[in-house]
């Protein structure tokens, strides 16, 4: 490798390329082994002084060719590799994928399947969201709400164990339904869980909303506007905090999602302040939802009509869900095999991820740690 | 949606435009089942074919020749009532001819090569050569404003090897619409960075997976491998287990990486 920043490491060449930057700017490394780079993300700076004036990511740290891999395994086999995507919201990614193959196929998940997959994917919502927020705090210099945050999302990952005996990488869902019955108190333990909650997301605003700090950290702080987070294609939470009312459940509906009321909240000014109360003001909405769907779970069968061995008809299908980073897209391509013929899996964070240049310019180095959390990566998404 | 579109500055109100007159009078009525109804809560479901026995097999099928869909296909675009309830969803890609695919029919001749819906999505086929154009159009005209991603197949029996898609929503409309580049191998084709800044990366990394080579591009190179790696990855004559033995022996002093 031989850019400009590598010269500056012990043993590398003569430095020549930074003399040609001018005495001004100097280049700075960050990653891809730091806390705040949520994951083996590097960025390579340029500094005027303090200021950013241009970067560069560099990623692919953790590329596994899941895309690649995708194409020497049953339509099946694959679904539990989509969780170690986006490891933090793997129930999301599960639900994508097997509404794409379900779509590929021409079947339908059962009603009861569909809203018992509305119900963990919305308590998955909150718990990418508690994460995201305890940590991004944290990185911001806020201790506290990491331990509020993970404590609740403690009791959204008790119920993914009950319900199918993994915290994180679930495989909760199957194509077609789902391979688990819920358990019995499922509906009191999400009630439960959701009655709570919006008293404690009252706390997480006590701890930020109006904290000065907080607020002088990220008011202003890599700002996004409509127009470019459309041309930039950001999705998710980043580009409803820049006034864009998009959210595909709504849009086009997917799941149960047609059946519950919530509203979409937006931002006014797209700065890092406004993506954080979107995030917020989208926890209550999922609970709101939550809170809907477990008073009507319809009772039948949890999986469809899908045979042991899946051979959906040659062709294609494009199929997006709003999962808590952005839109997750699959593409798949069928020949008509027991295997898919591609599977291009379009990543949230990625998409993100890129804009990430546009919003750090003319900040300070702090400032980039705070945008790179406000854009709630994961670099396992990232990178596939 | 009318939020969504009040809130783009960047695209003011072309609906005048004299490239859009031939529209204009049918534009009202087949708002709905123009290309990509794909998924809309209230829509009918689109077009159901009526002739389903039309022989356009897709690019699944080898090459994909330049041939104008069966003459037969306007009449299924334009359903009179509300369409029957799909008993059996059209798996079967069937020749798509609705006014968007006139649109760009009209305006790109050739380029266009095929149109066909696929589990009621609109795909579009055209050749590499007018991409900018079709792209620039698609943006401005179409208001697909939003690339929601761009990728490859590879499929290596065809004379033209590679599919390039990019798959495009339309805010203001909220329809999706995918748009198939055919291209053989080492074709270049020009990048649409600058009508959708998003292809940056998106490109760098067919490039990466593929060696698939834009034109124009600001920055092309690897996104997720090395920089020195040897091989494009996701070409399926690229072994699952193949890797750049020189590139692990020199970089990570071991003799495989697997």
């Amino acid at each position: 490798m031989s850019d400009a920043f590598d010269n500056f490491l012990p043993g590398g060449k003569a430095n020549v390329e930074t003399t040609v930057l001018g005495a001004d700017e100097i280049i700075l490394n960050m990653g891809p082994q730091h806390p705040s780079t949520h994951g083996v993300l590097r960025v390579k700076l340029r500094l005027d002084g303090e200021k950013v004036v241009g970067s560069e990511c560099v990623i692919g740290y953790l590329h596994r060719g899941v895309e690649k891999i995708a194409e020497h395994r049953s339509y099946q086999q694959f679904a539990p590799y989509v969780d170690r995507m986006d490891y933090v919201a793997a129930v999301s990614n599960g639900l994508g994928y097997c509404e794409a193959v379900e779509k590929l196929m021409g079947v339908e998940a059962p009603p009861r399947a569909r809203v018992i997959r509305t119900i963990l994917t919305e308590l998955q919502r909150i718990a990418s969201h508690l994460f995201w927020l305890g940590t991004h705090a944290l990185d911001i210099g806020a201790l506290t709400p990491l331990f509020y945050c993970l404590r609740e999302r403690e009791e959204i990952l008790k119920i993914f164990e009950k319900y199918c005996g993994a915290r994180l990488t679930t495989h909760a869902f199957r194509i077609g339904g789902l391979q688990y019955e819920a358990y019995d108190e499922l509906e009191k333990d999400t009630e439960r869980f959701c009655r709570g909650f919006d008293k404690r997301v009252d706390e997480y605003e006590a701890l930020l909303t109006e904290n000065r700090i907080w607020v002088g950290r990220t008011k202003g702080i890599g700002i996004l506007n409509a127009a470019d987070a459309i041309a930039m294609g950001v999705t998710g939470p980043v580009l409803r905090a820049s006034g864009v009312q998009w959210d595909i459940r709504k849009a086009m509906p997917y799941a149960a999602y047609d059946q519950y009321e919530f509203s979409i909240p937006t931002g006014k000014n797209g700065d890092t302040y406004d993506r954080y109360l979107v995030r917020l003001e989208e926890m209550r909405q999922s609970r709101k939802i939550c809170l809907q769907a477990i008073e009507n779970i319809p009772s039948g069968p949890i999986l469809g009509k899908v045979g042991k061995v899946l051979k959906p008809p040659p062709g294609e299908v494009y199929h997006a869900i709003e999962a808590p980073k952005g839109e997750l897209g699959y593409y798949i391509v069928s020949d008509g095999t027991t295997q898919p013929y591609r599977v291009r899996i379009r990543p949230p964070s990625l998409v993100n991820l890129e804009a990430l240049d546009q919003m750090i310019r003319g900040h300070l180095v702090a400032d980039v740690v705070a945008v790179i959390g406000t854009l709630d990566i994961v670099l396992g998404e990232v990178d596939r | 949606m009318t939020d969504s579109e009040e809130k783009q500055p960047t695209r003011p109100p072309q609906a005048d435009k004299p490239g859009e007159t031939p529209a204009a009078p049918s534009g009202a009525a087949p708002e709905k089942p123009q290309a990509g109804g794909e998924e809309k809560p209230a829509a009918p479901a689109p077009p159901a074919p009526a002739k389903p026995a039309t022989p356009a097999a897709p690019a699944a099928s080898g090459a994909v020749p330049p041939k104008p869909p069966a003459p037969g296909a306007p009449a299924a675009a334009k359903p009179a009532g509300p369409p029957p309830p799909p008993k059996e969803p059209p798996l079967k890609p069937a020749p798509l001819e609705n006014d968007l695919v006139k649109r760009y029919k009209a305006r790109f001749g050739g380029a266009i090569l095929e149109a066909w819906l696929d589990r009621k999505q609109a795909i579009l086929v055209t050749t590499p050569d007018r991409l900018l154009e079709i792209a620039q159009y698609t943006r401005d005209e179409e208001k697909f404003d939003y690339l929601v991603d761009l990728t490859a197949v590879d499929w290596p029996k065809r004379e033209k090897r590679f599919d390039l898609v990019l798959i495009l929503y339309s805010f203001p409309k909220n329809e999706r619409l995918r748009i198939k580049v055919l291209l053989a191998d080492g074709e270049p084709v020009s990048s649409v960075e600058s009508v959708w800044p998003t292809a940056n990366w998106l490109e760098r990394e067919i490039y990466d997976m593929f060696g698939i080579v834009f034109e124009g591009h600001s920055n092309l190179k690897r996104l997720l491998l090395p920089e020195e790696w040897q091989g494009y990855p996701l070409r399926k004559d690229y072994d699952i287990l193949q890797q750049d033995e020189d590139w692990i022996r020199e970089n990570l002093g071991i003799e495989s990486g697997q």
